[in-house]
């Protein structure tokens, strides 16, 4: 970890004044804090690039970052129609884990959550990474061989997991209600130590911080339009901002994949629905980590504000409206006071959607399109954030080599033409 | 929320209904169809930004199936028709842009 002022880092292209640390606060606070300068800059959008990411959200900054640390390719422009960070890197519940079933899955995963570990430190930034559990309960026999076989599965891929019969789950997590007495009692859960939550707006400003120290030109309200491709190759973008030339386009959009991959005439596997969460109003602290239930379908955790953040599954209906129903929100919140009945009295403060691009088999789509020169990096569904730096190192290998890292390699689009599907559906712990 | 016109029943509230995807896809030719073919009739997805034609049944109603056009941005119904029958034209109904 980088403690020095100036920059002592190994990898930093901070220069001494961006760089953050205690001597670099007391220096500014001295200056009556007038001299703080904004995490990126404002960009202009350039005529040209190299390369040319679609969507500023976590996995696009991400994707821009290691472009420029691992590949030296800071020729890049991230372009989105809104501010960064503002779909769904800032509309999820900040829940990480690796607890996949498939090998696949499980490797990918354990990428990113060893990334997620030295992230702060790499980034200078402070992303609070809190590695407080993740609790996947039990509530029937057929919950308990799916975690047995899952903890399992895990400890082959040297990824940490426990199984937790009742009493355990008990001393873990106090506030569950581990009676007989609910509809579905809960019998055993599945435990991942080193899971836990991170702040998710600090994702995106520290990858973008990170991202424009090393060059990348970061463009918000900047909407693509069309994707120009000339002779079977990507050419460029067209966008509100005037025309842009790329060798390379990356979409990395979630909820609007679909259509932007239309742009350039390619058809995707994907459906986009609106995924809810919900936070109650602050609570001292009661819930020390994260609990997710399949069966009674909820996931929830305390934020270091108090609130509880919760989630669940997404409204069947395609939609790109950033809002859902309230049967849906209605069930996720008889399924909380099911498994934490000490909660029935809190109120709910705001709800809201974000729009999930939901493929065939609950697994994401990373590498080529068929038009030279155009990449995917999407069909995260409901469980992108966790992937974040994972997603954005392997898609800028993939991009960077023009073939895909070997972690990313079953995750392509050509698995929907020869049936390798990497089946996540009911298999990972995931809460669909 | 959804308030959905069961061309049987009349407007329901959504949840008496479960929602059956993009409508009017037609199964691949068993005898022609190449992988590419079947990969795009059993997953590839129009996912449009707008009107998008799709099937729903009314399950905890006359659980009979019908197709709605439906805005995905606005989600606004614009029309109902059975099974079998061919999408109105958008245009007639003041499509959402």
């Amino acid at each position: 970890m980088n403690r020095g002022f100036p920059a002592a880092g190994n990898s930093s292209t901070l220069s001494p004044v961006q760089h953050y640390s205690f001597p670099a606060l007391v220096h500014r606070a001295l200056g009556r804090h007038r001299s703080w300068t904004p995490l990126w800059r404002k960009a202009a959008p350039r005529p040209r690039y190299r390369v040319v990411i679609i969507g500023g959200g976590g996995h696009g900054l991400a994707t821009a970052y290691y472009l420029a640390k691992e590949h030296g390719i800071a020729d890049v422009a991230v372009l989105d129609k809104g501010p960064i960070g503002l779909g769904n890197t800032g509309r999820n519940t900040t829940i990480i884990r690796s607890n996949y079933l498939w090998d696949e899955s499980a490797r990918l995963y354990e990428h990113s959550l060893k990334l997620w570990e030295g992230l702060s430190a790499e980034l200078n930034f402070n992303l609070m990474l809190s590695q407080r559990g993740v609790l996947n309960l039990a509530h029937t026999e057929a919950d308990i061989r799916e975690g047995r076989r899952r903890v399992f599965a895990n400890r082959q891929n040297g990824i940490d997991a426990e199984w937790l019969d009742p009493a355990a789950v008990k001393r873990f997590c106090p506030v569950l209600d581990t009676s007989a007495a609910p509809r579905y009692p809960i019998l055993g859960a599945t435990l991942q130590r080193r899971g836990g939550v991170a702040r998710h707006d600090a994702v995106a400003w520290g990858f973008a911080r990170a991202a424009d120290a090393r060059g990348v030109d970061i463009i918000e309200n900047c909407e693509v339009r069309a994707i120009r491709i000339v002779r079977g190759r990507v050419a460029g973008v067209d966008t509100s901002r005037g025309a842009i030339d790329a060798d390379t386009v990356a979409i990395c959009a979630a909820g609007h994949n679909s259509v932007l991959a239309a742009m350039a005439g390619v058809r995707l596997p994907l459906s986009s629905h609106p995924l809810q969460a919900l936070v109650s109003e602050p609570l001292k602290p009661v819930l020390d980590c994260v609990v997710m239930s399949n069966t009674v379908h909820v996931y929830l955790s305390q934020s270091d504000k108090g609130e509880l953040v919760m989630g669940a599954g997404i409204d069947a209906f395609n939609s790109y409206a950033q809002r859902g129903s309230f049967p849906v929100i209605e069930a996720q919140m008889s399924a909380a006071l099911e498994l934490f009945p000490v909660f029935s009295r809190v109120r709910m403060m705001r709800s809201w959607a974000g729009i999930v691009d939901v493929s065939p088999d609950a697994s994401p789509i990373i590498g080529r399109l068929p038009v030279e020169g155009l990449y995917l990096n999407g069909g995260w569904g409901t469980g992108g954030f966790k992937a974040t730096p994972g997603a954005g190192h392997v898609f800028a290998h993939t991009i960077a080599h023009d073939a895909p890292h070997p972690l990313a390699a079953p995750f392509g689009l050509d698995r929907f033409t020869t049936g390798a599907l990497v089946d996540e559906h009911g298999a990972a712990a995931v809460a669909h | 929320m959804l308030l959905i016109p069961c061309p049987w029943c009349g407007e329901r509230d959504e949840v008496e209904f479960r929602y059956g995807g993009e409508a009017h896809i037609s199964r691949a030719d068993p005898e022609a169809a190449d992988a590419a073919a079947w990969a795009d009739y059993l997953y590839m997805c129009n996912n449009p930004r707008g009107v998008v034609a799709e099937r729903w049944v009314h399950s905890a109603g006359c659980r009979r199936w019908f197709n709605l056009l439906r805005d995905t941005v606005s989600h606004r119904i614009l029309a109902v028709y059975k099974i079998g029958e061919k999408p109105p034209r958008t245009a007639d109904f003041g499509g959402d842009p």
